[in-house]
């Protein structure tokens, strides 16, 4: 009766009710659902954009319908909950969104004390510099003396102080409340430098007066692995997230790639045959079908090429492979074997 | 001969014209003198002024309308050194966007419902403001009732889907809301069928009103995570004032009740929400309340920042009827209960009549500060136009340097014309209703 009576209460004043998924078995309850609920940006460029017609776009965003792509062969089959960096981690606990997409920094205290799993890390940013090409720094070495822009309060700025101490060097900081006004102050030349996220640093510049001005410098000072994250104690589900990553990895450097995949299907390479499915029930094991990660590649296509499309040379933003190479071109993406 | 003399008697039988005064006492040079330069510090204010705006127009002027590009599909044509000259403000971005500053992301085949429900709206609010518009109390019905169910099925697609114990509940307490009106009656020695009657209309009312929500209409669901924009300004705006003018001014009333648990509640109620700012209710509706909520039930996230904004709005409201109740001369209620009218009728048809009118700078005051309140609900991720412009602002494809600018004046011009168009309204209603109170 007191359930009645709440949902009573609720029905009258919101008529609004939706049902949330409970921490067990949540590839079942999205099965049932129909649809995968995704945790994503509020907007961050490269990363979850809405388009004119207001749908989103982005990595994080592409990596939710390879997950919807993988469990319903339909990458249409999602729905984005964008969430604000404070609500991110509750909306994920309380059952409201079965995967955080959302540029979330895998730390140690977010796996143990908020009871979360980054079973994959999609891009491996941290904080780098850009400077104006007339200074003539090539290096963040260099830049003893510097004036450096950076935004109030957060983690950028302590890292700042811990690299420039690190490296025995001055700086002095001009600090502003919001990353708006950082960048403006820097674009009119009130200081040498500005720190922020590199993947930020290449959104940053194409707002310059003048973005071939400038340069982002090669050296990354800070670890920010980003993402996707869900909740503990639910392996299948965790295994799901991981996979999807993986298995756009292995495509990459397999060479399997959107255009390929269906003669790929006949190739001989065991490898390639286990990826594809033709070998093995290595989907089964996990939820799935045993075509999963042709569907994910059939309609998302490799990391490399979701890469390329949003944040790399495709997009506007232009940011280099870097940490985000495969292991085998010196990066740090390094897709598990699936055998 | 006496007509000789007469001869040079002049009587002037027409009025002689009008000499104009001085030049220096009429026309726009006298006006400036007087208002303008009527003495040194005047005239030095005067100067000041012009200064500003001399510094302060030309740069909006060309940054709006001169330096600002109209056409262009992306961020080139709203670069200096592509454009090959400044750029204001970039319009085009405005207008490639404009769709999702409108309907964010509601599904392109199904926007002609939100354009709809934009109708239902405007007809609403001409019916209850216009003075002169036929039927107003049917008008009242419309906009209090029919038109928040519509709009709830247009937007949502209907079909909303309760449970069997939701209805089994419902059931059980409509039998309760009507026994439980047949008693009072009882109790207050008042005749016990219209009472009954009174409570099974209401229960019926809410019955017809959630059968229609449940009813299937064929529509295809659109979940409130994708609407956005306009859309969601105006939907936030209008559960806010539709919500808190009846509910604020009941809680005056309660208020003002001599039954202490009525005015207990009230007061608590209003003092409670009034102590808190908005933004805490709503970062505690989105964060906190799917933690408090068991596993298998949430509110949906639009949900709970219109019933905050309802609730918070209604708060202040109710002060202001009060005030309009407390401004009312003892009279008027002596008078009414002197004429044998029992409490609803002294209230509808004497007191609040004119407790409103007089308060009615005041309830759109309310009415402009929550218009404007809406774009804080972007803090906790909801798509409003403020929230849409933030996302789009940032696009690679339109990313320029006065794109951000382009957008904030964009809202800020949609923002003023809603809020002078209701102060202005206000203002006429006020002139119209007040030639009761010239002596």
């Amino acid at each position: 009766m007191k359930k009645a009576l709440v949902s009573i209460a609720f029905g009258l004043t919101a008529s609004l009710l939706a049902t949330g998924a409970s921490a067990q078995a949540t590839l079942n309850s999205v099965k049932q659902k129909g649809f995968l609920t995704c945790g994503s940006n509020t907007g961050l460029a490269g990363f979850g954009v809405p388009d004119a017609q207001g749908n989103w776009t982005g990595l994080d965003v592409e990596f939710c319908r390879a997950m919807a792509a993988a469990i319903f062969d339909d990458p249409t089959k999602v729905r984005f909950i964008p969430l604000a960096a404070k609500d991110r981690f509750t909306a994920l606990q309380s059952g409201e969104v079965d995967v955080l997409a959302r540029n979330s920094t895998a730390t140690m205290s977010r796996e143990t004390q908020l009871g979360l799993d980054f079973p994959a890390i999609n891009y491996y940013d941290g904080q780098g510099f850009m400077v104006r090409k007339k200074l003539g720094v090539s290096s963040a070495k260099e830049l003893n003396g510097a004036s450096i822009c950076t935004q109030q309060g957060t983690t950028t700025e302590l890292n700042l102080a811990d690299y420039f101490r690190a490296n025995n060097m001055k700086y002095e900081v001009v600090a502003f409340a919001t990353s708006d006004e950082t960048f403006k102050a820097y674009d009119s030349g009130r200081c040498d430098a500005f720190t922020t996220d590199a993947s930020g640093l290449y959104a940053e510049r194409l707002r310059a007066s003048a973005p071939d001005d400038h340069i982002v410098l090669p050296e990354i000072i800070s670890k920010e692995p980003l993402g996707p994250a869900v909740r503990h104690g639910d392996n299948q589900w965790g295994d799901i997230v991981k996979f999807t990553h993986m298995a756009m990895l292995n495509a990459e450097e397999l060479g399997v790639t959107k255009a390929n995949v269906e003669q790929m299907k006949t190739s001989d390479n065991p490898e390639i045959k286990r990826l594809l499915g033709t070998e093995g029930k290595f989907g089964e094991a996990v939820g799935l079908t045993n075509d999963w990660a042709v569907r994910i590649i059939k309609h998302i296509g490799n990391y490399g090429e979701s890469f390329e499309r949003n944040v790399g040379e495709g997009s506007r933003l232009k940011i280099k492979r870097g940490q985000n190479a495969l292991w085998t071109k010196g990066g740090l993406q390094y897709g598990i074997p699936i055998r | 001969m006496s007509t000789v003399v007469d001869t040079f008697r002049f009587v002037r039988n027409q009025q002689v014209e009008a000499l104009p005064p001085p030049n220096l006492a009429r026309g726009p040079i006298a006006w400036i003198r007087e208002n303008l330069f009527s003495g040194p510090f005047n005239t030095i204010l005067t100067l000041v002024v012009l200064y500003l705006l001399y510094v302060i127009i030309p740069p909006i002027v060309d940054f709006v309308f001169v330096n600002a590009v109209w056409t262009g599909t992306d961020r080139d044509a709203c670069r200096a050194e592509t454009a090959g000259h400044p750029v204001g403000a970039c319009w085009a971005f405005v207008i490639d966007k404009i769709n999702y500053f409108v309907y964010g992301s509601y599904p392109v085949t199904e926007r002609w419902r939100v354009n709809i429900f934009f109708a239902l709206l405007a007809l609403g609010v001409v019916w209850l403001l216009w003075l002169r518009a036929p039927r107003r109390d049917l008008g009242a019905i419309y906009f209090f009732w029919l038109f928040p169910i519509l709009s709830y099925i247009l937007l949502t697609g209907g079909d909303a889907d309760f449970s069997n114990g939701f209805w089994l509940g419902f059931i059980v307490l409509s039998a309760l809301i009507v026994a439980g009106f047949g008693a009072a009656a009882r109790f207050l020695n008042a005749p016990v069928k219209p009472a009954v009657l009174i409570g099974a209309g209401i229960v019926a009312v809410i019955g017809i009103t959630l059968a229609l929500l449940e009813a299937d209409w064929g529509l295809q669901p659109v979940p409130t995570a994708l609407w956005g924009g306009i859309l969601v300004t105006l939907l936030v705006a209008t559960v806010g004032i539709v919500f808190s003018l009846p509910f604020g001014i009941l809680l005056a009333l309660g208020r003002r009740s001599k039954l202490p648990i009525v005015r207990m509640a009230s007061v608590i109620f209003i003092e409670f929400v009034r102590g808190v700012p908005l933004i805490t209710v709503l970062i505690m509706a989105n964060t906190m309340l799917p933690l408090f909520l068991p596993g298998d039930m949430t509110v949906d996230r639009l949900a709970r920042p219109l019933i905050g904004v309802a609730f918070f709005a209604s708060a202040y409201m109710a002060e202001v009827v009060r005030g309009g109740l407390q401004a009312m001369p003892k009279g008027q209620y002596e008078g009414a209960m002197s004429l044998g009218l029992n409490y609803p009728q002294m209230m509808i048809l004497i007191i609040l009549p004119q407790a409103l009118r007089i308060v009615i700078p005041g309830i759109v005051n309310t009415f402009i500060g929550l218009f404007k309140d809406t774009s804080l609900v972007a803090i906790v991720g909801i798509f409003d136009l403020i929230k849409t412009i933030e996302a789009s602002r940032i696009d690679p494809n339109w990313a320029a340097p006065t794109i951000s600018y382009t957008g904030y004046a964009f809202a800020a011009l949609f923002y003023f014309v809603f809020c002078w168009g209701m102060s202005r309204y206000s203002l006429g209603v006020e002139r119209r209703l007040a030639t009761g109170h010239k002596h």
